[in-house]
This record gives structure tokens, C-alpha cells and sequence, in this order.
């Protein structure tokens, strides 16, 4: 049951983008670790890591193209997801400290300590077990989508309105997790990290494995995306977007269905983000900030919605033009950032990938008009 | 006398009433629908058959009144409109409404009788009964050539008969028809009104709201008409057209 399913993901399409991502995967840090440095093939570690978190914001872009692009569902929280997974692996990092931090303390963060804090919050408990850890990442995301997916689904809030509450929602966690007593470390977050399952955190070859594993998390989430559309829930997830009620009055629960989708998506997310803590070195609340989840917003839009492959190109076309832009003229990316919005909203409503699939299709069809019945469809496997 | 009656019927509607920031869309509507009956609904516009029909599906719930299904084992106001549907009530909306994404066959297939559970159907494939089935819907209303089609490439009176395979697919009991043949040329009402008389004649009861009074006539069953949320009269069609309260409405006073 489950074989077939993954197996009918894997079209022409996604397999030759699956075996791409996974030959970046070994590639990258094969020319890190094994080229000699003066080499003109040799790849720098800042690269590795820079490489590394455009995968995590791949995943995250593939995630919110699941419910945007394949359901319609319009959050602009998405963000809070990623930022929980984050937590959840940044409070496990912190717990690897031990006593190395600045003071010491074999138990509490240093900023316990400073707060005057004398024992663990409860909610720290197990985190210094990394399988716990990993549960975190994904089951925390995953019941807060549960919760308020469920609700916001249940009472059928949609559309703009849907997109304020999500809003909303994270940015309440932001305003949360800037309080002290919260016990996340406040305005700073969590950061200083020394290492991951006894692994320097700085090390070449932990950045270089940190980057295998986001590219495969970047797989994953894209199989995983292909075999959600492409079965029958998928059919369903299109037509929700399409024509909600009429969905409603053939006999599908449509608040079943996008809370099934929201959650699937929130734990992805929230697994790209503990990929990308442990390579930037810290987490804080400015990962809740709305203009992150907008963000996200503008590289599905960019790549093409509702293209599986789309979400990828666009996360790492826009971050690669906003770590060159940044650095050549800082204090025009927002307005950049704002014009390729637009630019792309007026003139590639379908982004990227969309466009160019548009155009094969037509270069396909002038050549041969669409004559007499087409091909019956494969029977059912 | 009144539960005798919804022990008999398939639909039972009794002294409905709805009404929306003080307009009385139904004001005591009461309807029965019998095992196997095709029946037409006339009326002016806002003589609330759309809203009669959002009362039977879930989508509005009545101030007031009983709506029976099933011999009267079922009160449907309590339900939503996807258990409603689970139920064996199909509905087909005035304004074609298909997934337009899809291909004609997806359609079908999406709306064939199914467990609808997300999980269920995230692992469902295909069989070769519903692959059948499909293929005998598509024939059913004459979309087989154009299966692969988006169903937004479809006119509109294609969409209007792949909405009724839709209905097909569901394998009701009672089929909601709104207005099937708006917009159709006179040959493709012709031919609707023989197909749902086909459904009709395979033991589906079938409840039809339209305008067209040609349609009504070719059709050939009992006529209720609707008026300011309550039935006007009920009959056949001879008889409706001939009472003088139902022209009174229809060609003013």
C-alpha cells in the first residue's frame, strides 16, 4: 500500500529532480572535504553552509506549496512552523553544551543561569536525548497545526481571512518568545552551540554532513509532496481549491482534508528548521517575524505554485539574488524583494517552472494537433 | 397522518421555514418525494427553490420545520452537508460547477461512490470496477471521447452533463437537479430530459427545479410550483398550467 504509493510519485519529473538533488547532496561535500583548497574546484565551507540553508529553505517552500499551491490554502504563518522545529533542535544543541557554557552550569543554559533560574523548566525535560529532540521537531509543528488548522478548518474560515488569523498566529509566538520567562532565551534566543551528537557544530565535515542531510530532507519532502498530489487526496486537495463546496456536496469533509495537509506541511517544516539552526548557529524570535513567512510566500510564487519542482528553483533563485543583493546594495533588497512580487504576480502568474511547462506543452501541441480520442489512461496498477 | 405519511417517503419535508435577515425565504414549505418519483419544481424567482434545496443538503439549517429522509429515520438537519451526501442525496448546482483543473475523468472518479476518509484516500488506487464504472458513466453522458479533456475546456452544456455523471458517480438515491438545461440549445434539452428520465427509469428518484416549461412538459411528471416560499399547486403539468392562481403568479395580475 504504502510502496505503491510512494512509487506512482516517482514520474520522469521527479525522479531526474529527485537524483539531482542527491548528486548536489554527495557532491558539495565531496569537493569540500576532498579537493585541496588551492584547488579551482574546491568549495568553501561558508558555501557548504550558505548551500545548506537554501535546502532548508527549499523544504520549507516545498512545504507551504502543499497547502498553497495544491490546496489553496493561503498561510502566511508558515514560518512558526519552521521556527518550532528550530526551537525544539536549538534547545536540544543547548543541552549538548554542558558545562562549557560561560558559566558552567552542567544543567541549566547560561541564560538560566543569568535569570536566576535553579532548575529546568519542565518542558526542557528529554531534550538532551536527540531522538526526543526529533520527535519535537516534528510533533510540536505538527499539533499546532492539528489545533489550529482544526479550528481555523472546522469553522470554515478561508481566504484573506485565513491568511490574517495565520498571521496573527505567528506573530503572537514571536511577541511570546521574546518574553524571558518563557524560557527560550528571550530576545536572544538560543545560540552558542558546540555540537551535535558529539560532533564539532564548526567542523567541515558536520557542516558538510548538516548539508547532505538538509538536500535530503529537500528530497524527502519533495517525494513525499509527489506522492501526496499525485494520489486520489490529491485529486481531492485541487478540487477543495477549485470549487470548495461542491467538494462539500459530493461527500468530502474539506475540513478533514486540509487539516490532514496542513499538518503533513507544518512538520515538514518544522524538520527543515531544525536542519537549518544547527548550520546558522542560533535561533531567536525574529524567526517568527510575519516578513519571513511572506517570504516564503514570494519563492513558491516565484517558482511556480502548485509545481512540486517550483517551490526549489524559487527558494533558491530569490535567496541566492538576496545574499548577492545584500551584499552589494543592502538597503534596496526589500525593494527588490517587493518589485519581483509584483513583477511576477503581473507578468509569470505561474512562475518559473510553470511558464517554461506552459511553453513545452505548446511547443508539443503546435506540431501535432490533438486529433481523434486520446490514449486511454493506464490501467490501475 | 402526517408520520404516516413520512413513513412512506423518501423526502419529507414538513411546514419549513427559513428566513434571512427577516426575509422569509420558505414560509412553511412542505413537500413529499416518493420512492422512485421523479418530480419537477416551478417557480418565479425567489419562490426559494434554491433555498428548499440548501435545506435538503445541509447548507442552510430551517428556523423551523421537519426535513425527513428515508421513511423518516433520518433527520437531516442535524447533519452537515458531507454526511448528507454520504447519505445518497446528490445535488447539481444552477451554475455547472465541475473541478476545472481535471480532467473529465477525474471528475467522475473523484466523485464515485467511496469511502471518504483522508487516509483511505490517500492510499486508494484505482480498481478495475470503478475504471468500469467510469466508462460507463462517461457513455452514460456522452463525455467517453473527451475523458482526458480539462473539464474547463468543456462548453457548457458538456459541464452541465458531467456534473449529472458527478451526481451518477455518487451512486444516490435521490438526485437535486437545479436548473440542467439553462443555457442548453433545444436539441441538448431534449436529450437531458431523456437522461434523466434514463436515471429516473434505473430507480433513482430525482427532484428537478427549472424554468424551461418545454423541458417540464417533455419530462411528463407530477409539477409542484413553488410561490413565495410555499407551494403554490401540485399536479401534473395540464393541471398546474390551467390553474388560475398559477398563471396569476407567472403572468401577473
Amino acid at each position: 500500500m504504502i510502496t505503491s504509493f510512494l512509487l506512482k510519485a516517482l514520474d520522469r519529473r521527479v525522479s531526474l529532480a529527485l537524483l539531482a538533488i542527491l548528486a548536489i547532496a554527495v557532491l558539495v561535500p565531496v569537493l569540500n572535504l576532498a579537493v585541496p583548497e588551492g584547488s579551482p574546484f574546491h568549495v568553501p565551507t561558508y558555501l557548504v553552509t550558505l548551500f545548506g540553508k537554501y535546502a532548508c529553505y527549499a523544504a520549507l517552500a516545498l512545504a507551504f506549496d502543499l497547502v498553497w499551491g495544491w490546496c489553496g490554502i493561503l498561510s502566511l504563518g508558515h514560518g512558526a512552523f519552521f521556527a518550532l522545529g528550530g526551537y525544539a533542535m536549538g534547545m536540544y544543541l543547548m543541552r549538548q553544551i554542558g558545562t562549557r557554557g560561560v558559566y558552567g552550569n552542567p544543567i541549566l543554559p547560561d541564560f538560566m543561569v543569568f535569570l536566576n533560574w535553579k532548575e529546568l523548566p519542565w518542558y526542557w525535560t528529554g531534550f538532551d536525548h536527540f531522538p526526543f529532540a526529533l520527535l519535537m521537531v516534528v510533533l510540536v509543528p505538527g499539533l499546532l497545526a492539528l489545533v489550529f488548522g482544526g479550528l481555523a478548518f472546522r469553522s470554515r474560515v478561508t481566504g484573506v481571512y485565513l491568511s490574517i488569523i495565520t498571521q496573527a498566529m505567528t506573530y503572537a509566538l514571536l511577541l511570546a518568545f521574546f518574553r524571558n520567562d518563557m524560557g527560550f532565551g528571550g530576545n536572544n534566543g538560543l545560540t552558542d552551540f558546540k555540537d551535535i551528537l558529539g560532533f564539532n557544530i564548526q567542523a567541515d565535515g558536520t557542516r558538510s554532513v548538516l548539508f547532505a542531510l538538509s538536500c535530503l530532507t529537500v528530497a524527502l519532502a519533495l517525494w513525499l509532496s509527489a506522492a501526496i498530489v499525485k494520489s486520489k487526496l490529491g485529486l481531492v486537495l485541487v478540487a477543495i481549491r477549485d470549487a470548495e463546496s461542491r467538494t462539500r456536496f459530493i461527500g468530502y469533509r474539506v475540513a478533514a482534508y486540509k487539516t490532514f495537509v496542513f499538518v503533513v506541511s507544518a512538520m515538514l517544516a518544522g524538520l527543515a528548521g531544525a536542519l537549518y539552526v544547527p548550520q546558522v548557529g542560533i535561533i531567536n524570535p525574529g524567526e517568527f517575524s510575519p516578513a519571513n513567512s511572506i517570504e516564503a510566500v514570494i519563492w513558491v510564487a516565484v517558482g511556480g505554485r502548485g509545481t512540486l519542482i517550483g517551490p526549489i528553483v524559487g527558494a533558491v533563485a530569490v535567496n541566492w539574488g538576496k545574499t548577492w543583493f545584500t551584499a552589494v546594495l543592502p538597503s534596496l533588497w526589500l525593494f527588490a524583494l517587493g518589485a519581483l512580487f509584483v513583477l511576477v504576480t503581473l507578468f509569470l502568474p505561474k512562475g518559473i517552472v510553470g511558464t517554461i511547462a506552459d511553453w513545452n506543452a505548446k511547443r508539443k501541441a503546435t506540431p501535432t494537433p490533438p486529433a481523434g480520442p486520446a490514449p486511454a489512461p493506464a490501467p490501475a496498477e | 397522518m402526517a408520520h404516516e405519511v413520512a413513513s412512506q417517503a423518501l423526502l419529507y419535508l414538513d411546514d419549513v421555514k427559513v428566513s434571512f435577515d427577516g426575509f422569509k425565504a420558505l414560509k412553511g414549505l412542505s413537500l413529499v418525494i416518493e420512492p422512485g418519483e421523479m418530480r419537477a419544481i416551478i417557480g418565479p424567482n425567489g419562490a426559494g427553490k434554491t433555498t428548499m434545496m440548501d435545506c435538503i443538503t445541509g447548507k442552510t439549517r430551517p428556523d423551523e420545520g421537519e426535513v425527513l429522509w428515508d421513511r423518516g429515520a433520518v433527520d437531516l438537519t442535524t447533519l452537515d452537508e458531507a454526511a448528507i451526501a454520504e447519505l445518497g442525496i446528490g445535488r447539481k448546482f444552477q451554475k455547472p460547477t465541475v473541478f476545472e483543473s481535471h480532467t473529465v475523468e477525474d471528475n467522475i472518479y473523484l466523485a464515485l461512490k467511496a469511502d471518504r476518509g483522508p487516509l483511505a484516500t490517500l492510499f486508494h488506487r484505482l480498481t478495475g470496477a470503478e475504471a468500469a464504472r467510469i466508462d460507463e458513466i462517461l457513455a452514460t453522458v456522452k463525455l467517453a471521447d473527451r475523458r482526458l479533456e480539462l473539464a474547463k475546456n468543456l462548453s457548457h452544456g458538456q459541464k452541465q452533463w458531467l456534473e449529472i455523471g458527478m451526481l451518477l458517480a455518487q451512486e444516490p438515491r435521490l438526485l437535486l437537479v437545479d436548473e440542467p438545461v439553462a443555457g442548453m440549445t433545444d436539441a441538448e434539452t431534449m436529450q437531458t430530459a431523456a437522461l434523466l428520465r434514463e436515471i429516473n427509469a434505473s430507480g433513482k428518484s430525482v427532484v428537478v427545479v427549472e424554468h424551461d416549461m418545454a423541458f417540464v412538459r417533455e419530462l411528463g411528471v407530477k409539477v409542484t410550483v413553488l410561490h413565495e416560499g410555499g407551494v403554490l399547486s401540485e399536479g401534473s403539468i395540464d393541471h398546474v398550467a390551467n390553474d388560475p392562481r398559477v398563471i396569476e403568479v407567472y403572468l401577473g395580475r
